[in-house]
């Protein structure tokens, strides 16, 4: 029971409740960085450790935390988190980091960690709330991961610089541009309201199926 | 003079802060359904990053050169209690300015165009005069995309879309359409 329910909180956050394409959080980061798999995978890790480790320290202290400061609290230790980020990522892959620049510290503004933070972390035990943490990075991760392949394959003709097509391939350079962004993320969701509006019709059905039956 | 009218520009069409470097788009897709909203919503963006340039420029002139690594905190905690501060002060001297853009005020304090704007700047070296007409520039180009797109949505609201497309997912592929016209405007200065 009790792994199950940590299983759910996990699970929940990489398809039902994923950050990007049903919340429709943290968009900033996530168009701005992924006009690259490697760009976006980088992003998406760094975003993943902010994430979890606030996580976990915002539950652990949630009972000392006053009510009427938090956010101001949250928002410290979201700092505190991107600015190791931040550096590690320096020291680490000083390229990327380059190529990310302003965005990383911009990690702190997106709305989907403090989000979480708020909405979960600050009244859930720490187990719970790593969990659903991790779950909800991943499903960034994954969110990130597939726009930036998509704008890749499409406006360099490659994935992680390995070229997939032959010479003839036209690059849509406008893919890699900023407007390639929204566009990509506009086809993405326009797909999986598709999606949900197949199952519905999927559920009505079989509904209508077992109401004639009986 | 050049050189600020330059920033101005470029802040303002050719690296729009909401088109180019998509920062602010919570309230870019959230708030921009109606036209008035969105006006009185730029307002106080702009009015917010003019005051985040000073707090700026101040603690990187007087204060973070002694600890940088201590910049990306101080940015926010001092922003966002200097902007809670002015609001007080606009809520007891003028109710009615208060009234038209008080309520944005806390909002978006933690939005990333704000931080994004105190970050650039330092980035690039900004003076003070160069960080204000910066900031203005942005908020300037933030208020026109909000318009803009606030516009575009009212009125594909009285046309008939098909329900599947309705939502965020044609605000985007509107989006990414304005952002295709303003990348016209990098044209502007390849010539000059």
């Amino acid at each position: 029971m009790k792994r199950n329910e940590s299983y759910d909180e996990f699970i929940k956050g990489i398809w039902r409740d994923n950050p990007v394409f049903a919340q429709v959080l943290g968009m900033c980061p996530m168009l701005a960085v992924t006009n690259s798999a490697v760009n976006a995978i980088a992003m998406g890790g760094a975003t993943f450790f902010v994430l979890v480790g606030s996580s976990f320290l915002v539950s652990t202290f949630r009972n000392i935390i006053p009510k009427q400061v938090r956010i101001s609290c949250f928002i410290i230790i979201i700092a505190t988190f991107v600015t190791i980020a931040d550096y590690t990522l320096l020291a680490l892959v000083p390229g990327v980091h380059k190529e990310l620049g302003a965005f990383i510290p911009l990690i702190v503004a997106n709305c989907l960690i403090l989000g979480r933070q708020e909405a979960f972390a600050s009244r859930y035990p720490t187990r719970l709330a790593v969990m659903d943490a991790l779950g909800m990075a991943t499903g960034f991760l994954i969110a990130l991961f597939s726009l930036g392949a998509v704008r890749e394959i499409l406006g360099d003709g490659a994935l992680f610089g390995v070229k997939l097509f032959g010479e003839n391939f036209e690059p849509w350079i406008i893919m890699i541009l900023p407007p390639g962004g929204f566009l990509t993320l506009g086809v993405i969701l326009l797909f999986f309201n598709w999606f949900k509006y197949k199952k519905d019709e999927f559920l009505a059905d079989v509904a209508d199926a077992e109401r004639s039956s009986r | 003079m050049d050189n600020l009218l330059w920033i101005f520009v470029s802040a303002l069409l050719v690296n729009n802060f909401v088109l180019a470097y998509f920062l602010g788009l919570c309230p870019f897709l959230g708030v921009s359904n109606s036209l008035e909203t969105s006006f009185r919503l730029g307002l106080a963006t702009t009015f917010v990053m003019l005051v985040t340039a000073i707090c700026a420029w101040i603690l990187n002139t007087y204060i973070l050169i002694y600890a940088p690594y201590l910049r990306l905190i101080c940015f926010i905690v001092v922003i966002a209690s200097t902007v809670q501060f002015i609001e007080m002060l606009i809520k007891k001297l003028s109710p009615a300015l208060f009234r038209a853009m008080g309520i944005f005020l806390p909002l978006i304090t933690t939005n990333c165009a704000i931080l994004g704007l105190a970050i650039f700047a330092t980035n690039r070296g900004y003076g003070f005069w160069e960080g204000i007409v910066y900031a203005l520039g942005a908020g300037i180009g933030f208020t026109l995309a909000l318009v803009l797109l606030a516009g575009l949505r009212e009125e594909s609201e009285l046309s008939d879309v098909p329900a599947l497309i309705k939502g965020t997912a044609m605000n985007l592929i509107i989006a990414g359409v304005l952002s295709m016209a303003f990348m016209g405007f990098a044209g502007l200065f390849s010539s000059a």
